[in-house]
C-alpha cells in the first residue's frame, strides 16, 4: 500500500470514478484480440478494487476525501464526499467486478456471444457510474450518475437484439427513465426548493423545515423516484432485464444497479431526511408498508416462475424490499442491517445468478422443472447454489444470517411487529422457492439403471465461471464467520454510530 | 474603428454577401464565402456578447441619425445571446449546406438557396438587435420572404404546398404585427422601443394600447407557431430542404419567442402585459397544451420530420411557459431553452438530412438498421435526442432544471410535475427512432452496402452541434450568466421606468 501514499487521498476518489473509463477505452482499442482485452477489463477491474481498498483504509483513518468536477449551476457541483456507506457498496461492486469479470470471460466464450467488446465496454462505464453514486456528495450528482447507469445498462440489457430482447430493454429503460424524471427529478429539485441545498450531511438537512405535509410528499417521491429500488408497483423493470446474459444479470441486476437504488433510499434516509426525523414523517410509515407488502408478495410471485432466472430476479425485487424496510424503520440498528444486506445479499445472489448462468451454458437449461438430477453432472455448480440459497434464506452458517438478524431486532426496537412476522414468513417463502432447487438436483429419483455416480459425468461450465461460482459461495460463509470488517464500517456511518457490535 | 460599429455590422454582413452570392452564383465558391460571412457574423456577435457582459447595452444610431429620428439599434445581453446563437447556428448549417443541397436542391437553384439563406440571416439579426418597433417589422418581412423561398426550394413538390400555407399565416402574423405597431404609434407617436415604453406606461390601460397589445401578441404568436396558431409549421419543416428545416428549426421560430419577450417586457412591461391583462394565464395554458398535444402528435408520426416539428412546437411551449411563470427564474428558463433548443434541434435535423442524403427517405422505416450503417450520425441523432429528453449532462437537462426550479419557486407543483412528465413523451418520440436505428436490421430491397456513413462535411457539423450540447450541459457558466444578466436587467428596466414615474 506504500504505493498509494503518493496519491492524494481527495485524488483516489477521481481515480476511483476514471479508472474504469479508461479501462473501458482501452479495452475497446484491444477490442480485436480477445485475450488482451479480457486482460485489460481484469487488470482494471483489480486495479479499482485496489483503490477502493485504499479509499476504505483512509475512511477507518479518518481521513477526509472530497472532490469537486464542475458546477453545473450556481451553487451546484458535481461533488464527491467519501462517506462509510458509499465505501461498503463500493467495495462490494468493485470485489465483485473482478468476479464477475471472470466469470463472463468464461460465459460469453462459452455461449459464443456477439458484441463482446461493446458488451465489456459499456460494463466498465457502468461501473464507473455506480462508483461515481457511491462517493456522491450531492443529490444532483445521484442523479446525474444514476441516470447514467441506467443509459449504460441499456445496452447490456438488450445484447441479444432478438425481440424478447427489445421488449425487455423497453420496459426496463422505459420504467427507469420515467420514474427516476417524473419522480426523483422533482424529488430532489423539490428538496433544493425547501432546503436550498442539495448536500448529504449527517443528520439531515431537512431538520428546520416546518412542513411536514411537504416533506411526506417528498419521501414519497424519492421511494418511488428511486425506481432501481423496485418497490412494488414499479418492480417490473427487473424481471424484464433478465433477458440480459447472466453475467449482467448477476452483477447488475443483483448487486450494482439495484443496489445502487437501494443504496441511494438509504442515503436519502440517513443523510436528507436523518434518521431521527423520518420517524416523525407521516408517509415513512405508509411506505414501509408497501416495502413490507413487496416483500411478502414478489416472494409469492417467485414461487410461481419456473424460469431460474425469472424467480431469482422476483427473489431480488422482494429482498431489495428487505433493505428499503430498514431504512425506512428509521432505527440505528435497522439501518446498520440494511446497510449489511447490501453486502451479504450481493454475495449470495450473485452466486445463485452465476450458477443459473453456469447451468445455461454447460447444459442449455432455463428451467427449474429441467433440473432435476442434475447435482450429478454439476456438483460443484449445485454446492454453491445451497450455499447462496441458505445465504438468501438467512441461515446459519451463511452470511445472510446477520443482516436478517439486524434487521429484526431493528423491527422489534421500533415496536412493529408486523415487520418481524413478515421477515420471517419471508424466510419461509424463500425456503420454500429456493431450497427445492438443489435438494431436486442432488436428490430426485434416478433412473433404476443408473451407473452409480463418478467423475466422469461431471460436465461444468468453463472453468473460469466455476472459480467465479466457488468464490462468491466462499464469500457467503467467511462473511458469516468474518463479518467484523464491514460491521466496523458500518458502525461509522453517522446515525449509526456503533449500534451494532459484538458480532464474532 | 470597426469595433464601434460591430451592431451594424451584424446585419450588414449577411445583408451585403447575399447580393454578391446571387451574382456569382456558383455552388461551391458561393458556399465557401457564405460560410465565411456567417463564421464572421458568429464572431461579431460573440464580441457584441463579451462587450454587453462586460459593459452593458450598446446604443448605436444607423448612419449617425440619433433617436427618435433616425433607427436605433440597441445591443443588450439579451439580444446578444439569442444572437449569438443564431448566427453560430446559422453559420454551422452553412457548412453541413453543401453536400445536404447537392442531393435536395436542384443544382441551378443553389444560388437562390445561399442568397435566400444570408438574407433571411441579415432579417433575423436585424430583428434581434434593432432597437425600432417599425424596423423590427421590415426585417421581420425580410426574413419571412427569404425562408417562404428557402421552403420552396425543395425538390419535392409538395414543398410549395407547404411553402404556401407558411406564407400566407406568416403574412396574416407580420400584418397582425404591423397593425399592432401602428395603433402603437398612433397613441405614442414613436416608434423606438425605449420611447414606446416610457410612454405607454403613462398612458395607463388605454383601449387602443390594449388593442394593439392583442395584434402584436396574436401576430407574434403565430410567427413562433405558439399552440393553436402552429399549424403552418410541420409542414412547412416536413417538406423544406433538411437543412433549410435545421436552420429554420433553431433560428426562425427562437426569434420569434425573442420579439414576444421583447415586446412584452421591454414595450409594454410585464406588469401591464401579465398583472393588468392577464396574459400569464393564456400564455401558460396555451404552453401546457402545446407541451402535450404537440409532444403526442410527434409521437405517432412516421415522417421523422413531422416529428421534429412537432417536438419544435413543444419545445415552443416551454419557452412560453418559463415566459409565463413572470419571475426572473423563469425568464431564465425560457431564454436558456432559446439557445439550447436551438443546439439540439439543429443537431437532431442535421442527422435527419445525413440519412436522407443515404436512403433518400425520412420515414421512421429508412432509419431502420441504421445504428450499424451510419454509426456517427446515428450516434449524434441518440444525443442531441437525449438532449431533448433533457438527461443529466446535455444541454437540455439544464433548461428543465431552471423551468422546473421557476416552477416550485413559486410553488407551483402541478406545472413542475406536468412539466416532468412532458419530457416523458419526448422517451417515446425519440426512442421509436432510435430504437429503429439501433434494433432492426436495413430493410430488404435496400442496398445495405450503398448506405455508409454520411460525407465528412455534413458529420463536422452535426457533432459540434452534439459536442456543444453537452458542452453547455456540463458549463453553464456562459449560458447562466448571459441569461441571468439579461432577465434582470428585463425586470429591472421595468422597474426602473416605474421609479421614474
Amino acid at each position: 500500500m506504500n504505493l498509494w501514499q503518493f496519491v492524494e487521498p481527495s485524488m483516489l476518489v477521481n481515480l476511483a470514478i476514471v479508472v474504469p473509463v479508461i479501462g473501458a477505452l482501452l479495452l475497446i482499442a484491444a477490442g480485436n484480440y480477445p485475450n488482451l482485452r479480457e486482460s485489460v477489463t481484469l487488470a482494471t477491474a483489480a486495479l479499482l478494487f485496489t483503490i477502493v481498498l485504499v479509499i476504505t483504509d483512509n475512511t477507518f483513518n479518518a481521513v477526509a476525501m472530497e472532490t469537486t468536477w464542475v458546477a453545473l449551476f450556481p451553487g451546484l457541483s458535481l461533488t464527491f464526499v467519501v462517506e462509510p456507506l458509499g465505501v461498503l457498496f463500493a467495495l462490494v461492486a468493485s470485489f465483485l467486478w473482478i468476479i464477475t469479470t471472470l466469470y463472463a470471460i468464461g460465459y460469453m466464450r462459452g455461449h459464443k456471444e456477439d458484441n463482446q467488446t461493446r458488451f465489456f465496454f459499456c460494463f466498465a462505464i457502468a461501473i464507473s457510474s455506480v462508483m461515481a453514486i457511491c462517493f456522491s456528495g450531492n443529490l444532483l450528482t445521484l442523479f446525474v450518475f444514476y441516470e447514467l447507469l441506467t443509459l449504460s445498462t441499456y445496452p447490456l440489457v438488450t445484447h441479444a437484439g432478438t425481440e424478447a430482447a427489445k421488449k425487455g430493454g423497453r420496459t426496463y429503460l422505459g420504467i427507469l427513465l420515467s420514474t427516476s424524471i417524473a419522480f426523483l427529478l422533482l424529488a430532489v429539485m423539490g428538496t433544493w426548493a425547501v432546503t436550498g441545498t442539495l448536500d448529504f450531511q449527517p443528520g439531515g438537512i431537512v431538520a428546520d423545515t416546518e412542513n411536514k405535509s411537504l416533506l411526506a410528499v417528498l419521501l414519497v417521491l424519492f421511494c418511488y423516484g428511486i425506481g432501481k429500488a423496485a418497490i412494488m408497483p414499479f418492480h417490473r423493470w427487473l424481471p424484464a432485464a433478465m433477458v440480459a446474459p447472466t453475467p449482467v444479470s448477476a452483477l447488475l441486476h443483483a448487486v450494482a444497479v439495484v443496489k445502487a437504488g437501494v443504496f441511494s433510499i438509504l442515503k436519502v434516509a440517513i443523510y436528507i431526511f436523518g434518521i431521527d426525523r423520518l420517524k416523525e414523517i407521516p408517509t415513512a410509515d405508509v411506505m414501509l408498508y408497501i416495502g413490507a407488502a413487496t416483500v411478502l408478495i414478489s416472494s409469492s410471485i417467485a414461487m410461481t416462475k419456473d424460469n431460474l432466472k425469472a424467480r431469482l430476479a422476483y427473489s431480488t425485487v422482494s429482498q431489495l424490499s428487505y433493505i428499503v424496510v430498514g431504512a425506512l424503520l428509521a432505527t440505528p440498528i435497522a439501518a446498520a442491517g440494511a446497510a449489511l444486506h447490501i453486502a451479504t445479499h450481493a454475495v449470495g445472489k450473485i452466486t445463485l445468478f452465476f450458477c443459473a448462468g453456469a447451468i445455461m451454458v454447460a447444459k442449455h437449461k432455463k428451467n427449474v422443472s429441467e433440473m432435476a438430477g442434475l447435482g450429478r453432472v454439476m456438483p460443484i455448480t449445485m454446492t454453491a447454489f445451497a450455499i447462496g440459497a441458505i445465504s438468501i434464506i438467512g441461515l446459519p452458517p451463511m452470511a445472510g444470517t446477520w443482516s436478517k438478524w439486524f434487521l429484526t431486532i431493528g423491527a422489534l426496537e421500533a415496536d412493529k411487529l408486523i415487520i418481524v412476522v413478515t421477515l420471517m414468513i419471508s424466510s419461509l417463502l424463500n425456503i420454500a422457492y429456493l431450497l427445492p432447487i438443489p435438494i431436486k438436483a442432488f436428490f430426485a429419483k434416478q433412473a433404476p439403471s443408473a451407473e452409480p455416480w463418478s467423475w466422469a459425468e461431471v460436465q461444468e461450465a468453463p472453468l473460469p465461471s466455476v472459480i467465479a461460482l466457488t468464490v462468491t459461495s466462499a464469500g457467503c460463509l467467511a462473511l458469516f464467520f468474518f463479518p467484523q470488517p464491514l460491521v466496523d464500517l458500518i458502525n461509522l456511518i453517522p446515525g449509526i454510530n456503533g449500534a451494532i457490535n459484538g458480532v464474532g | 474603428m470597426l469595433e464601434q460599429h460591430l451592431p451594424a455590422l451584424a446585419i450588414l454582413l449577411p445583408l451585403i454577401a447575399a447580393p454578391i452570392v446571387f451574382i456569382l452564383g456558383r455552388s461551391t465558391v458561393v458556399w465557401l464565402l457564405a460560410t465565411f460571412t456567417g463564421a464572421w457574423a458568429s464572431i461579431v456577435a460573440f464580441q457584441l456578447l463579451l462587450t454587453t457582459l462586460a459593459e452593458g447595452a450598446i446604443h448605436y444610431s444607423l448612419g449617425g441619425w440619433s433617436a427618435p429620428w433616425g433607427i436605433e439599434l440597441t445591443v443588450d445581453a439579451l439580444n446578444a445571446f439569442v444572437l449569438l446563437a443564431v448566427t453560430g447556428v446559422s453559420t454551422m448549417v452553412l457548412v453541413y449546406s453543401k453536400e445536404s443541397i447537392a442531393k435536395e436542391i436542384d443544382k441551378a437553384k443553389h444560388g437562390f438557396y445561399y442568397t435566400a439563406y444570408l438574407l433571411a440571416m441579415a432579417g433575423l439579426s436585424g430583428i434581434l438587435i434593432t432597437g425600432d418597433a417599425f424596423n423590427l417589422f421590415v426585417f421581420l418581412e425580410i426574413s419571412s420572404l427569404a425562408t417562404y423561398t428557402l421552403v420552396s426550394l425543395a425538390s419535392d413538390r409538395r414543398c410549395l404546398t407547404a411553402a404556401f400555407r407558411y406564407l400566407i399565416m406568416g403574412t396574416i402574423g407580420a400584418t397582425f404585427i404591423l397593425i399592432g405597431v401602428g395603433l402603437l404609434y398612433m397613441k405614442t407617436g414613436t416608434l423606438n422601443m425605449l420611447d414606446l415604453a416610457e410612454r405607454i406606461a403613462a398612458f395607463d390601460r388605454s383601449r387602443t394600447i390594449n388593442t394593439g397589445l392583442a395584434f402584436i401578441v396574436v401576430g407574434v404568436s403565430i410567427k413562433l407557431a405558439l399552440f393553436p396558431l402552429h399549424r403552418w409549421l410541420p409542414p412547412a419543416y416536413t417538406y423544406a430542404p433538411s437543412a433549410v428545416s435545421s436552420f429554420l428549426a433553431s433560428t426562425a421560430t427562437k426569434v420569434a419567442v425573442y420579439v414576444l419577450i421583447r415586446f412584452i417586457f421591454t414595450i409594454f412591461g410585464p406588469d401591464y402585459v401579465f398583472y393588468d391583462m392577464g396574459m400569464d394565464m393564456v400564455f401558460m395554458f396555451l404552453a401546457i397544451v402545446a407541451i402535450f398535444k404537440c409532444s403526442y402528435m410527434a409521437a405517432v408520426q412516421n415522417n421523422v420530420k413531422t416529428i421534429l416539428a412537432f417536438s419544435s412546437v413543444a419545445q415552443v411551449g416551454y419557452m412560453v411557459l418559463g415566459i409565463s411563470l413572470v419571475t426572473t427564474t423563469g425568464l431564465m428558463a425560457g431564454l436558456i431553452h432559446i439557445f439550447n433548443h436551438a443546439l439540439m434541434k439543429s443537431a437532431l435535423f442535421m442527422a435527419v438530412g445525413a440519412v436522407f442524403y443515404r436512403v433518400g427517405s425520412v420515414e421512421v422505416h429508412a432509419f431502420k438498421g441504421m445504428g450499424k450503417q451510419m454509426p456517427f450520425t446515428m450516434a449524434a441523432f441518440t444525443i442531441a435526442g437525449l438532449s431533448i429528453i433533457g438527461v443529466p449532462l446535455t444541454a437540455g437537462f439544464v433548461s428543465k432544471w431552471y423551468l422546473v426550479s421557476a416552477a416550485l419557486q413559486q410553488n407551483l407543483w402541478v406545472i413542475a410535475v406536468l412539466i416532468l412528465l412532458g419530457s416523458l413523451l419526448a422517451i417515446v418520440y425519440i426512442g421509436r427512432i432510435v430504437e429503429a436505428a439501433y434494433f432492426h436490421d436495413v430493410p430488404e430491397g435496400r442496398d445495405a452496402s450503398k448506405l455508409k456513413e454520411a460525407p465528412l462535411l455534413m458529420l463536422i457539423p452535426m457533432w459540434v452541434m452534439v459536442l456543444a450540447n453537452l458542452y453547455f450541459g456540463i458549463d453553464t457558466s456562459l449560458t447562466t450568466e448571459a441569461v441571468g444578466h439579461a432577465s434582470e436587467w428585463l425586470f429591472q428596466s421595468t422597474e426602473l421606468l416605474e421609479v421614474a414615474q
